[in-house]
């Protein structure tokens, strides 16, 4: 067994040596070198599942960064491409006895791979166009949001699915475009607070995500009615933004840590304890600002702070009073566990019994229910036939339920079993936890 | 090597001549054989420690396809290392002379499953758990389960005959095996045993399961299923000293009593465990016995008495537990079986060892290893199948201490010797793979290792399958006849093992 030499001066903030990667912020050898190959992990990863194949595995693509750490492979197409699969779902993770930090090791190696390997031509200009020039952006994504709308509003979808263009172009644009959700008719614009209805108020600060508040706006409305009603003061600070997840996933690190500093500053101008957030991936990334920005010393602390702070909201609402609801609605549920709620923030009995919570709702668990959707952030465009495997198994999980709704606490969930209820002809709806909450608890 | 730049990666092999790779994309389909050196990479390894790549990965549908990849190896001379979850401990997958490695994982489907007679016909590749997770509707399960059963295969398990917690009671992999078919010499496919009870002739079944992979490449197999226990009480008792905790054992064997699992949890083990699983173990315990009482519903209710009765009036007992609930019981047994890589925590890297012990000598044995840990200065965390006499002592140390391995061999060495003397073997149920050759002379005689060897002969004649792997390294062991094993046999017969 061999162990890279950690390359000199490069020590992690705790002291401890570093992998020798050209990234500002390595991850530590012993962390790397974790893994004790015990295979435990393997049924769990969706991708290891579908192809059965060690280098689509956690232990095999664990086995490769270490590898590259140790200067034995070189991050070359067939390398990436074992990466690139990987949904980041993390249900690995979960089932590692050994406490592998397998999403931290990922997220880090994507990075190296992308400042070794900075991308060119047309997937350069466009990624350089989306993560820096318009996530970090509000006001561009909600201009690109409004052609969407006019695009989806005027008539002209209709004309060009019709047409079948989209099919002749390269690049499986079709796909794409049948998972694009549908822009809302109305953005959601934090600023003020939301006063609480009742006695308690408690206030607590919303997080409203970048996609959240152009395709799901009213989700967010909801969210913020949901959390009034159980008597919270909603305060929804102006100037947050992004997260920065999509970012992390794809190795844009550095601009990752640029939003997580404009969300600590904006969120501490809250005194809310609380900040809520109801996008299981923001969730989670919100979460890990602390480690993401553990090597700055001027906001390790501040980051520390602010991700302690951080609730899903199926969290926040299974830890409030429950609220008096309008009767029974007598409806049978599936809950969806978004990865990064399950796997990534462990959070697997709150989103139930706040449902469970609602008088006439029969909650059914559907199978393999801990398995990715394949929606995976925006997995469905980078490795749409992966995702299209296991978003089919999704839907038919969710079908052979028998239930009237599913319902769960990612948009990405939500667009992906949307799409394949769609191509189905399903009349089983899917649902936003908030979405749910407000329409059974509305007076 | 196909890629340009593995030549210059560490090591890696020559590669196989174009011919021979195409010839197996012939047989396999191009998208089932892989050539690549960052897809060989993840190929060097299981669960043991050393690492070696082998030249081509191979991903079979069939016996037939594994038996025509088997032909070629045989005309070219290349070695065969058959793979499933590589989840193995001895090191018994890792392809030491490079050659041909035969991935089983696509081969996972039940093909029959005979409720009324309790069999199953599976493929190799087939995850131990799924097994009994899909004929669970039936009210049948397979009984070995091997605390890696979540990842390890049916095929895999055979090759090392697999124990686990539960063959206390129902005995190891080889009692659950009646039939297999295996493609051995240099790609002969025959079908020994099958689902008629009582196979009369030689009982090739019982000699290819744990063999390792030295005759052969087990493509299908014929298993027993049981029927689900319709009760099961789960204890835990927890007592002041592990020497405590053997007393108890002791006494239930005084009294008879076999449990259907019997496990032992020491106390340095205790405290991964509970970080990585938060059970919420009795604090202050310096060993706990997890058990299991399974049967019909009086039998239990009689056995779980007497049992609990037993393990309290122990000197040194802290009270029992039940588990209350089947979420409870799933708990302290995901806890159990994720010991090893739980233990992960405590230290980068393990040393595990596999000895057996007679029951009765087990308290003193589990005293040795305590002394043994403490003169050689390493950390040893315990858990063991206790009622079967297989302990499981874990030497942790941090590769990058220099000095660390010798002094971690040199521990390993004393357990497996104290093992030995208190009349036990060197390993339970992990096989002896590359790992334990050298103590194979501990408990064999060379006459007992020569007739070894003829028999592998007899299945691995071309010598391919698998070498490196179990019989002692060559010049070890007085030696009188010269059988052909291992590629470097190609050129000079002597080495025999």
């Amino acid at each position: 067994m061999t162990v890279s030499e950690p390359t000199p001066g490069s020590l992690a903030h705790d002291g401890l040596p570093t992998v020798a990667f050209g990234i500002p912020d390595p991850p530590t050898v012993a962390d790397m070198n974790a893994c004790v190959h015990c295979g435990l992990c393997l049924p769990h990863c969706p991708t290891f599942r579908e192809t059965r194949l060690e280098t689509e595995s956690p232990r095999g693509r664990l086995h490769l960064m270490r590898a590259l750490a140790e200067g034995r492979v070189e991050a070359t197409d067939t390398f990436v491409s074992h990466l690139s699969l990987c949904l980041d779902c993390r249900a690995c993770e979960a089932a590692c006895p050994t406490g592998v930090k397998f999403g931290h090791l990922m997220e880090a190696t994507r990075a190296e791979v992308r400042a070794r390997r900075p991308l060119t031509g047309f997937a350069g200009i466009l990624g350089h166009i989306v993560f820096l020039r318009l996530f970090p952006h509000p006001e561009r994504l909600e201009l690109l949001a409004s052609l969407l709308r006019i695009y989806q509003r005027s008539g002209l979808q209709r004309l060009v699915r019709a047409s079948g263009l989209l099919r002749r172009l390269p690049g499986r644009l079709d796909e794409a475009e049948a998972l694009l959700p549908r822009i809302s008719s109305r953005f959601f614009e934090p600023r003020g607070t939301v006063r609480a209805r009742g006695a308690l108020k408690k206030p607590v600060a919303f997080f409203a995500g970048c996609i959240m508040r152009v395709a799901f706006a009213e989700t967010n409305r909801a969210t913020v009615r949901v959390l009034a009603r159980a008597g919270c003061d909603v305060h929804l600070p102006e100037d947050q933004i992004c997260c920065g997840a999509l970012h992390v996933h794809a190795g844009e690190r550095e601009t990752a840590k640029r939003l997580a500093r404009r969300n600590i500053e904006a969120f501490e101008r809250s005194e809310a304890e609380w900040i809520v957030v109801n996008a299981a991936g923001c969730g989670a990334a919100l979460k890990e600002y602390g480690e993401w920005l553990a090597h700055d010393h001027a906001w390790a602390a501040r980051a520390a702070v602010f991700s302690a702070r951080v609730r899903d909201l199926s969290e926040a609402v299974a830890a409030l009073p429950p609220e008096a609801t309008s009767g029974s609605i007598n409806v049978k549920v599936a809950y969806q566990d978004a990865c990064h709620l399950l796997h990534a923030q462990r959070i697997r009995q709150q989103p139930r019994d706040v449902l469970q919570r609602i008088p006439g709702v029969s909650l059914v668990e559907m199978r393999d229910g801990d398995r990715c959707c394949g929606s995976a952030g925006i997995y469905n465009l980078t490795e749409p036939e992966m995702a299209e495997r296991l978003g089919e198994q999704k839907v038919t999980n969710v079908e052979q339920t028998g239930a009237d709704v599913v319902v769960s606490g990612n948009p990405g969930c939500l667009i992906q079993i949307r799409a394949g209820l769609a191509r189905r002809g399903s009349t089983m709806r899917a649902v936003h936890l908030a979405d749910f909450l407000d329409a059974a608890t509305r007076d | 090597m196909a890629s340009g730049h593995a030549s210059a990666e560490s090591g890696a092999r020559a590669g196989l001549p174009a011919r021979v790779v195409g010839e197996l994309r012939a047989i396999l389909g191009p998208d089932a054989v892989l050539d690549r050196y960052e897809d060989l990479l993840v190929y060097e390894y299981d669960a043991y420690m050393d690492r070696s790549l082998p030249q081509v990965v191979v991903r079979p549908t069939s016996g037939e396809q594994v038996a025509a990849v088997v032909r070629v190896a045989a005309r070219e001379r290349l070695a065969i290392t058959a793979r499933g979850g590589a989840s193995g401990l001895s090191g018994g997958v890792i392809p030491i002379e490079g050659g041909i490695m035969i991935d089983l994982n696509r081969m996972h489907r039940i093909l029959e499953v005979d409720v009324e007679n309790g069999l199953a016909l599976v493929e190799p590749g087939l995850i131990n758990l799924d097994l009994s997770t899909a004929v669970a509707p039936l009210g049948l399960y397979y009984a070995p389960d091997p605390s890696s059963q979540k990842t390890s295969t049916i095929g895999g398990n055979i090759a090392e005959n697999a124990g686990g917690p539960h063959c206390l009671s129902h005995g190891m992999t080889t009692n659950h095996v009646v039939g297999l078919e295996l493609v051995t010499r240099d790609g002969l496919l025959c079908t020994p045993g099958g689902p008629a009870p009582d196979a009369p002739g030689y009982d090739l079944v019982g000699l290819a399961v744990g063999s390792e992979g030295t005759f052969g490449v087990v493509t299908r197999a014929w298993v027993r299923l049981l029927t689900l226990p319709p009760e099961t009480v789960t204890f835990l008792a927890p007592y002041d000293s592990i020497e405590a905790a053997g007393q108890a054992v002791s006494a239930l064997v005084a009294n008879g009593v076999t449990p259907a699992a019997l496990e032992l949890i020491d106390e340095p083990a205790i405290r991964a465990l509970e970080e990585a699983f938060q059970i919420g173990y009795p604090p202050g315990a310096g060993a706990v016995l997890l058990i299991d009482v399974d049967g019909l519903h009086e039998a239990v209710e009689e056995q779980a008495a007497l049992v609990g009765r037993i393990c309290q009036e122990t000197r040194g007992s802290l009270g029992l537990q039940y588990a209350a609930t089947e979420a409870e019981r799933a708990k302290l047994w995901a806890a159990r079986k994720g010991a090893l890589a739980a233990c992960g925590r405590v230290a980068p890297n393990y040393y595990l060892c596999d000895g057996t012990v007679p029951r009765s000598r087990l308290a003193d044995v589990l005293g040795t290893v305590h002394r043994i840990a403490e003169r050689y200065g390493v950390r040893v965390l315990t858990v063991a199948h206790i009622g079967d006499g297989n302990i499981h002592p874990m030497i942790m140390f941090d590769i990058n201490e220099p000095g660390i391995l010798p002094r971690v061999e040199a521990a390993h060495d004393e357990l497996v010797e104290a093992c030995v003397d208190a009349g036990g073997t060197i390993t339970g149920e992990h096989g002896v793979g590359l790992e334990k050759r050298k103590y194979m002379p501990l408990i064999f005689t060379p006459e007992d290792l020569e007739v070894m060897a003829l028999v592998r002969a007899a299945f691995n004649s071309t010598g391919l399958f698998n070498p490196g792997k179990v019989l002692p390294e060559p010049g070890t062991v007085p030696q009188r006849v010269a059988i052909p094993v291992g590629v470097s046999a190609a050129v000079g017969p002597e080495t025999w093992v």
